[in-house]
């Protein structure tokens, strides 16, 4: 068995609202997870019966060995860090640390020794008498995650701790609580919508859709194999490009272009996806883009453009080609680079 | 600076709502300094007079009311005492009970609430029969206890500590959880010290109020020992009037200054802890 073991969980709301469907995922000691999906997918719901904070209205959850499913969320040795971080904000940083410690009856030297650690740790020593109000955006988080690390949790739980900070800082933090992970080693589910994030910090991924886990894997598998549609287009920036397309006898034919055997049994309507960065440019190549817009990021570039009746079709360009507005491109797509996915169920069937 | 004819006005409007405020006590202030002879033959003083000390004394030291055995100090006392008891035990019951229709989502809580804040329209003068039934058959008549707990519920203050621990995110709560607070220890280390500014206002409000309760000690006390400043106004120097001696109108205004001091000296207190909390939102 597994450190955090989830079985068939599902989280049935009051009022009928299916958070959570019967979501079975195994996460082993030391593992930085994942969850992604956009607003409202049940991850956080997901996320917040792990720390006890929702009930868990049928399954199970097994911590380190141990059924949680009515353990007092005091008692489960969880950390968690929350969006807007909820710091005390009567309490100075240090008993903002110490608070949790106090509760747990440990000694007054044992406790100033672990927050001296901690603090240290993160680098917050200077601010411990500050109170919250007082500390920068960066500040807070960092001892938001100080609160979390200083009881040395069996598991720390990270509900978008991000998403509050400004561009820059999300990069740096960023940075920081995957270093911070590998150093402290505990085992971590961390929560999100932005799937640079997703895919930066995490060992493995799950991403979850209408309350399941559409697919589950390290980052590089779900970018080079989403499963579903969905996936595909949730996994990878700027987003896969989408067509509306036929497969017949192993051939594909797209508005103006065909693909020949294609490694696939399946008859009927298809959506063909093909990222940004997998077409290349080429002479007499399949497909023909008018370029209507160019943004250039400097190391490469961004070109949107229209294929007949398709509009916002992107492919990324290396950085020193210039491209201007109205050219028109023909571009192949790299060897097996495609994806194709049935229109109806949005499954991957190539 | 140029000043603006608006300032002006504006400057005007506020001096005189202060003049408003302030010349009443200054009037009686002044007068309180005077003999009883001057102020009946020439009226109302805006000056000082001479007898400051002597009628002051006399105020404090004399045994009023009809056994002669109360004196305005025991007076002040009883007051102090039952205001006291009322604020801190209004703010203590209506922060729990709000406490507890905030966070125990029950069933009932939304009807409770609304019960509790029906009570409003329900004042203690309404009540006042059934009240004193109930205090005199407990044997609570004339005692300091059954001055204080028919007062010490009140729906205002829950409805504000209820207003204010609704403003306070569910994270908090969810965070204090995980690291460990039960109930009670989530009322003590986080709500009592984040509505710290709401408690004084409230204990203000809630002292001014049981200290200018009037009927109910009335009614309640047939003790002179448990007479209260506010019922002493009017009882204790009721005899001059009937006598051949002249009405004592200088103690009187002396009476109503020493009354001002005990809740004046409370917002003064407590005023510190109420701008403290103007200027540094912790929010």
């Amino acid at each position: 068995m597994s450190f955090l073991d989830l079985k068939n969980v599902t989280k049935i709301y009051p009022n009928g609202t299916k958070a959570v469907h019967e979501t079975s995922l195994s996460i082993n000691e030391g593992e930085f997870m994942v969850f992604v999906g956009p607003s409202g997918c049940g991850k956080s719901t997901l996320l917040r019966m792990v720390a006890g904070l929702e009930d868990i209205t049928e399954g199970h959850i097994n911590l380190d060995g141990k059924l949680i499913n009515e353990v007092d969320p005091s008692e489960r040795d969880v950390a968690m860090v929350f969006q807007n971080y909820a710091l005390y904000p009567h309490m100075n940083v240090y008993n903002n640390l110490a608070y949790g410690l106090k509760n747990r009856g440990i000694d007054k030297e044992t406790i100033e020794q672990k927050v001296n650690d901690a603090a240290k740790l993160l680098q917050i020593s200077d601010f411990l008498q500050r109170k919250p109000s007082m500390l920068s955006g960066g500040q807070r988080q960092r001892v938001a995650m100080g609160r979390a690390i200083v009881r040395n949790p069996k598991i720390f739980l990270f509900d978008e701790p991000l998403s509050n900070l400004d561009a820059k800082l999300r990069i740096q933090m960023r940075l920081e609580i995957k270093k911070l992970q590998q150093k402290v080693g505990v085992t971590s589910i961390f929560v999100t919508h932005d799937q640079v994030e997703a895919m930066t910090l995490a060992d493995r991924l799950a991403v979850i859709n209408d309350g399941i886990i559409e697919q589950l894997g390290t980052p590089i598998e779900i970018y080079n194999n989403p499963k579903s549609l969905f996936v595909a287009g949730f996994i990878g920036s700027p987003q896969m490009n989408f067509l509306d397309a036929n497969l017949n006898n192993k051939t594909l034919s797209a508005e103006n272009f065909e693909i020949k055997n294609i490694e696939s049994d399946y008859n009927g309507e298809v959506t063909l996806g093909i990222r940004p960065e997998h077409l290349i440019e080429t002479e007499n190549g399949l497909i023909n883009l008018k370029v209507e817009l160019v943004e250039q990021l400097g190391s490469d570039n961004l070109v949107y453009g229209q294929i007949k009746n398709i509009k916002d079709f992107c492919y990324r360009s290396p950085g020193n080609q210039t491209i201007k507005k109205g050219d028109t491109l023909s571009l192949n797509i790299e060897e097996n680079k495609y994806y194709i996915f049935d229109k109806s169920t949005g499954k991957r069937v190539n | 600076m140029k000043i603006k004819p608006l300032q002006i006005v504006a400057h005007i409007i506020l001096i005189i709502g202060v003049l408003l405020m302030v010349l009443p006590i200054w009037i009686s202030f002044a007068s309180s300094t005077h003999e009883n002879v001057s102020i009946l033959t020439e009226g109302m003083r805006f000056t000082l007079g001479e007898q400051f000390s002597r009628n002051y004394n006399e105020v404090l030291n004399e045994k009023g009311g009809w056994s002669e055995e109360v004196t305005a100090a025991k007076m002040f006392i009883n007051s102090f005492i039952m205001a006291l008891g009322i604020a801190t035990l209004k703010v203590a019951i209506s922060a729990m009970s709000a406490y507890a229709l905030v966070y125990y989502r029950f069933k009932l809580a939304v009807p409770i609430f609304w019960l509790i804040f029906i009570t409003l329209l329900v004042p203690l003068e309404v009540r006042i029969f059934p009240s004193y039934k109930i205090v005199s058959d407990l044997g609570l008549t004339n005692s300091y206890t059954g001055l204080i707990l028919p007062l010490v519920a009140s729906a205002t203050a829950t409805f504000f500590f209820r207003q204010f621990y609704k403003t306070i995110p569910d994270e908090l709560l969810e965070s204090a959880k995980l690291d460990g607070a039960n109930a009670w220890s989530f009322f003590i280390d986080f709500l009592v010290p984040l509505s710290k500014t709401m408690i004084a206002a409230m204990f203000i409000f809630m002292f001014v109020y049981g200290y200018s309760q009037y009927l109910w000690p009335l009614i309640m006390t047939t003790a002179e020992e448990y007479w209260t400043v506010v019922m002493g106004m009017k009882i204790i120097y009721t005899e001059s009037y009937e006598g051949v001696a002249l009405p004592r109108t200088a103690e009187r205004f002396a009476y109503i200054i020493l009354s001002m001091i005990p809740p004046v000296l409370v917002v003064v207190f407590l005023q510190k802890w109420f701008i403290k909390g103007l200027i540094q939102t912790e929010k």
